[in-house]
């Protein structure tokens, strides 16, 4: 137990402020070797996370690191420290604070490794970085407690697991190093407590005072949401109307594309001049530091951002949310929500603006599930072997290390705790020799194991690239931005978009319609435009499946007879759709399919969320082409998959017979876009290729084409290679996501609505707009590509030439 | 059947959808840019270990090319190996199917830039080479009547998908493809390749089929692709 010395409590009471019940449980149980604290947004919760650690450091006399701080977010790193600041310069504690990110200069990090300061606030990939150094067991010998915000974040992807490998590290320096995370409100806290602690130790929960309930409602307007895309600018005047009834709105979208167009519209009715931001993870980082500065003075009276904003950073006084476009997962909605009336004890406020009709039906269910605090969430499976074998690859970097005493570290991780010696000697392998069937590289080790059966670096440089690419986040591959003749970038934008573009096109970026004018050295040149409607920015943001939960909450809303929660203009949509069609029950798949424009389509309403009805996509087109259907594409949304080709589908039952799909999935995870691209991701997670070299870096294309060969060849000659497993463990459970198939084929079993029609029915319109088309290279795509050139043959007359 | 068959300087030659050319009048089977040994220098150079399959899959395809064809001469159009180190390190096995496949005919190697030197492995070791009134030499020259390989040309039309391996020709020359299965390409609109061209070069897109497509020069610039290093 850590009491809080005299000179804290004067200061609260100066501040008029007293200690949170849980700030207090925090500092009673400050010795436990782990513990979890969840409190909503605005509890305190990260002063309650340090309270321990600042009274223990005020007589000053501990030398060197004490507490180690890791966020998810850059940002927060720096925010967090200008907000400790306070306390510790107003109580005059002996205490130094420093932030240590990609953004910190070269020399700071190197005087960081030799001096450390008290208090280190870091992201996981920094202190990954940090464990590969020769020097961490000297920089670490002292760290006194760790502290994990937003571990609920961490905690769903691969950042977190590698998180925790490093802690495992940092413990055998450290033995007597305390854990300590802090997580906002989540469906299963003892899931993310196994993660915290050591295993097989325990991790006691704390929980603070939930607050009231948050204030949601669905925004209302005048004008009706429109049938289709995800724009929601009818709710403009609305939006603008609630901005000036408020002190700061946050404007919350799914996808930086929308946040961008929606600024833009945003500004041209914003006749009062009222000041509006933006800001969003492909923003220059210059700019997104004005922002959030403006931010934190309180200039801004609204910011349009995306998820980047998601996290507890401190912006100052929001007293309104709004998330345009349906939130997708309650648990998230939620969190989004806490975002508003910063301060504890005050509900939050919200307001839900669907981008369509569609939308309409999953904000009412989100509303409904949040009102219930029915959360949602799947939970994560054993911990990924790819990040593991970076892990082993870390390990090494730092000097020669023991295979026992690091297979014992590992399965200290709650994640890896069920971890096989065979499954860890495999990762090892693979390090070692790239673990091939063909044992081709057993003469140029990256690994080899010393006399003494130490495993060290075969060539010590190797260090330099390994430690190039660490780290788990796939980003896509972007490219910078510029003004012609201008250096300072507006920001970057994915190279697949900036492919698609030709010169004279217009999109949008910061707000701005610039003009593509062409690319010169890796960098996209624009120029200004204000003239003409902007060519949509492509650039994603992450998409998100609807939860499992939420998309049942939209069935059973179908399976009414009317819709009283539904605005009218919803309500008789869906009747139409009844009229025209029908619409999709949760024991049975409908089916509709019609011709437009000379392509035959049909429309499977499987409810299985985006990534599974993908992957439905993908069986169903594989299917197709062996029936000679000639499928050329297919779309999916989160409760429908979109199919079009040149013939049409005439027994949809068939194609979606459920021993049939499972048959399909295994051929078929052989050959697709799909696994290429989850491949590309453990493969450079575990070191097969790599994402950084210190040769110029790889363009994104040259790395897709590269890695689709490199699957392609494993699949054909070693199928069972280490990264092929794990490709395929990543994939069922991620981008292909087959769980929900089997889920929906179990619900349905085979029960098939068809319905044939004349023309695109009211569900299905909607689809025929959506983004992110997926084509199929089969013979129907070899057709049109044969009919294109030789039109291109005849049209430039160079058919007829001879030599 | 499904390659582009035309006269190139008088030939008659077809562009296979495999990426080799052959020529009819001599029975010639000419390929390129095998890069052999590709997976073995990088992981000798930069310890990183791609799967070491790619020349069991380069020659498997030839194999299956030569059988085909039944060609009374092959020529490798230089880079047939990734370096000197790779030729020499060929395994056992891909030795003796080269030999299986040089069995009977006569055997070109031409030299390229990464297999620049003395390779031990049976067949003529050429710098350039003339048959059919053709010129065969791994870089391009300014020389007419040429088929050359070194850029390995790709290319790609507008709703075709991704770029793919590609001949390039007009009425003086012919750039091959890339048979290796690591070996990447450059795009035909890349000035290095366009310039070497006149007003209206046709490429020949390798996969299933042999699609024969103008080459145009658009502002949208094709990335170039596929090496790893």
């Amino acid at each position: 137990m850590t009491v809080l010395p005299d000179t804290f409590t004067d200061w609260f009471t100066r501040r008029g402020w007293s200690v949170h019940p849980h700030q207090a449980d925090m500092l009673d149980r400050a010795d436990a070797p782990a513990l979890l604290l969840i409190a909503p947004t605005g509890g305190g919760k990260t002063l309650a996370g340090f309270l321990p650690s600042l009274a223990e450091l005020a007589d000053g006399t501990h030398q060197g690191l004490h507490t180690l701080y890791v966020s998810p977010l850059k940002a927060l790193a720096t925010d967090i420290k200008r907000n400790l600041r306070t306390p510790v310069d107003d109580i005059r504690l002996p205490i130094r604070i420093e932030d240590r990110t990609g953004d910190t200069s070269y020399t700071k990090k190197r005087r960081q490794r030799a001096d450390p300061p008290h208090i280190l606030l870091t992201t996981p990939e920094s202190l990954a970085l940090l464990t590969s150094y020769e020097d961490a067991p000297r920089m670490f010998a002292g760290l006194q407690r760790v502290i994990i915000d937003e571990i609920h974040a961490l905690s769903e992807s691969k950042r977190g697991d590698q998180l925790m490998l490093a802690l495992s590290r940092l413990q055998a320096i450290a033995p007597d190093m305390r854990r300590v995370g802090l997580s906002a409100t989540v469906e299963d806290p003892a899931a993310i407590a196994h993660l915290l602690a050591r295993h097989p130790d325990p991790c006691p929960i704390l929980h603070a005072d939930p607050g009231p309930d948050p204030d949601i409602q669905m925004l209302t307007t005048a004008e009706a949401p429109p049938w289709s895309g995800g724009g929601a600018k009818y709710s403009i005047p609305a939006v603008l109307e609630q901005v000036k009834n408020h002190k700061t709105t946050l404007i919350f979208h799914n996808t930086r594309a929308q946040a961008e167009l929606y600024f833009h519209n945003l500004w041209l009715a914003n006749e009062d001049s009222l000041p509006i931001g933006i800001h969003h993870g492909s923003l220059d980082r210059a700019q997104r530091e004005k922002v959030e500065a403006a931010m934190v003075r309180g200039d801004l009276r609204a910011i349009v951002c995306t998820g980047t904003l998601d996290l507890g950073i401190d912006w100052g006084d929001v007293d309104l949310v709004i998330q345009i476009g349906a939130p997708k997962n309650v648990k998230r909605l939620v969190q989004r929500i806490g975002r508003a009336n910063h301060r504890y004890n005050a509900p939050s406020k919200a307001l839900l603006v669907p981008a369509n009709r569609f939308e309409v039906v999953e904000c009412v269910a989100a509303l409904e599930a949040a009102k219930a605090h029915d959360l949602d969430g799947d939970p994560r499976g054993a911990g990924p072997r790819d990040v593991l074998c970076q892990h082993i690859l870390i390990a090494a970097c730092a000097g020669p290390f023991n295979a026992d005493d690091l297979f014992a570290q590992v399965t200290s991780v709650g994640a890896y705790s069920d971890l096989t010696r065979a499954a860890f000697d495999d990762c090892l392998d693979f390090c070692a020799t790239g673990g091939y069937s063909l044992r081709a590289y057993d003469k140029w080790q990256r690994l080899l194991q010393r006399p003494d059966g130490d495993w060290q670096l075969r060539d010590p440089r190797s260090a330099q690239r390994i430690r190039m690419n660490i780290g788990t986040i796939q980003d896509t591959d972007t490219l910078k931005v510029r003004l012609k003749g201008n250096f300072k970038p507006l920001g970057e934008i994915e190279e697949g978009f900036a492919a698609t573009l030709t010169a004279g096109d217009t999109f949008l970026i910061g707000g701005e319609i610039v003009r593509y004018e062409g690319l010169r050295e890796l960098t996209v040149q624009v120029t200004r435009r204000a003239d003409k409607t902007p060519k949509i920015a492509t650039f994603m943001g992450t998409k998100f499946a609807t939860s499992t939960q939420l998309s049942a909450r939209v069935s059973d809303m179908f399976r009414q007879d009317s819709w009283p929660a539904l605005p009218d203009h919803t309500a008789d949509w869906l009747t139409l759709q009844t009229e025209v069609s029908k619409l999709p029950e949760a024991d049975r798949i409908l089916v509709e399919s019609y011709e437009y424009r000379d392509r035959h389509y049909a429309c499977f309403y499987g409810f299985a969320g985006r990534n599974a009805q993908q992957t439905l996509g993908l069986l169903l087109t594989q299917r197709m082409e062996q029936s000679g259907l000639a499928a050329l594409g297919f779309v999916a949304t989160d409760y429908a998959t979109l199919i079009w080709g040149l013939e049409p589908v005439t027994d949809p039952a068939a194609l979606l017979q459920g021993g049939a799909l499972r048959d399909g999935l295994t051929q078929w995870l052989a050959g697709n876009a799909v696994m290429k691209r989850t491949f590309r991701a453990s493969a450079t997670i575990a070191g097969l290729i790599e994402r950084n070299s210190p040769q110029a870096r790889k363009s994104g294309r040259q790395a897709t084409f590269s890695s689709d060969i490199l699957y392609d060849t494993l699949q054909k000659y070693d199928p069972d290679h280490l990264i092929m497993q794990i490709t395929h463990e990543e994939a069922m459970r991620g981008l292909v996501d087959f769980g929900r198939i089997e889920e929906m084929i179990e619900r349905t079993k085979g029960r098939v609505d068809h319905v044939q029609l004349t023309r695109v029915s009211p569900l299905a319109a909607p689809m025929m707009l959506e983004m992110g088309r997926v084509p199929i290279a089969g013979e129907g795509r070899e057709r049109l590509l044969a009919d294109a050139a030789e039109t291109l043959m005849h049209d430039s007359g160079l058919r007829d030439i001879g030599p | 059947m499904t390659g582009h068959a035309f006269t190139f300087c008088g030939s008659d030659v077809v562009a296979r959808p495999s990426g080799c050319l052959w020529i009819a009048p001599s029975r010639t089977l000419c390929v390129s840019d095998l890069h052999l040994g590709k997976s073995g220098r990088i992981a000798r150079r930069s310890g990183y270990f791609l799967p070491p399959y790619e020349t069991t899959d380069t020659l498997a395809r030839l194999a299956q090319e030569i059988a085909a064809t039944y060609p009374a001469r092959v020529i490798c159009l230089g880079d047939s190996f990734d370096d000197l180190r790779a030729a020499e390190e060929l395994s056992e096995p891909a030795t003796r199917q080269l030999a299986q496949m040089q069995a009977g005919r006569e055997w070109i190697w031409i030299e390229g830039n990464h297999d620049a030197g003395p390779v031990a492995i049976s067949g003529r070791h050429l710098w350039e080479y003339r048959t059919d009134n053709l010129m065969f030499r791994h870089i391009a020259t300014a020389d007419p009547q040429e088929v050359s390989g070194h850029y390995h040309p790709k290319y790609g039309i507008p709703g075709g998908g991704a770029a793919r391996a590609c001949f390039v020709y007009d009425d003086t020359r012919l750039i091959m493809p890339a048979f290796g299965t690591y070996t990447g390409g450059l795009s035909a609109t890349d000035p290095a390749v366009r310039t070497l061209f006149g007003a209206r070069p046709i490429a020949v897109l390798t996969g299933p089929r042999a699609i024969p497509v103008p080459v145009q020069d658009s502002p949208r610039q094709q990335r170039s692709g596929g090496r790893f290093y």
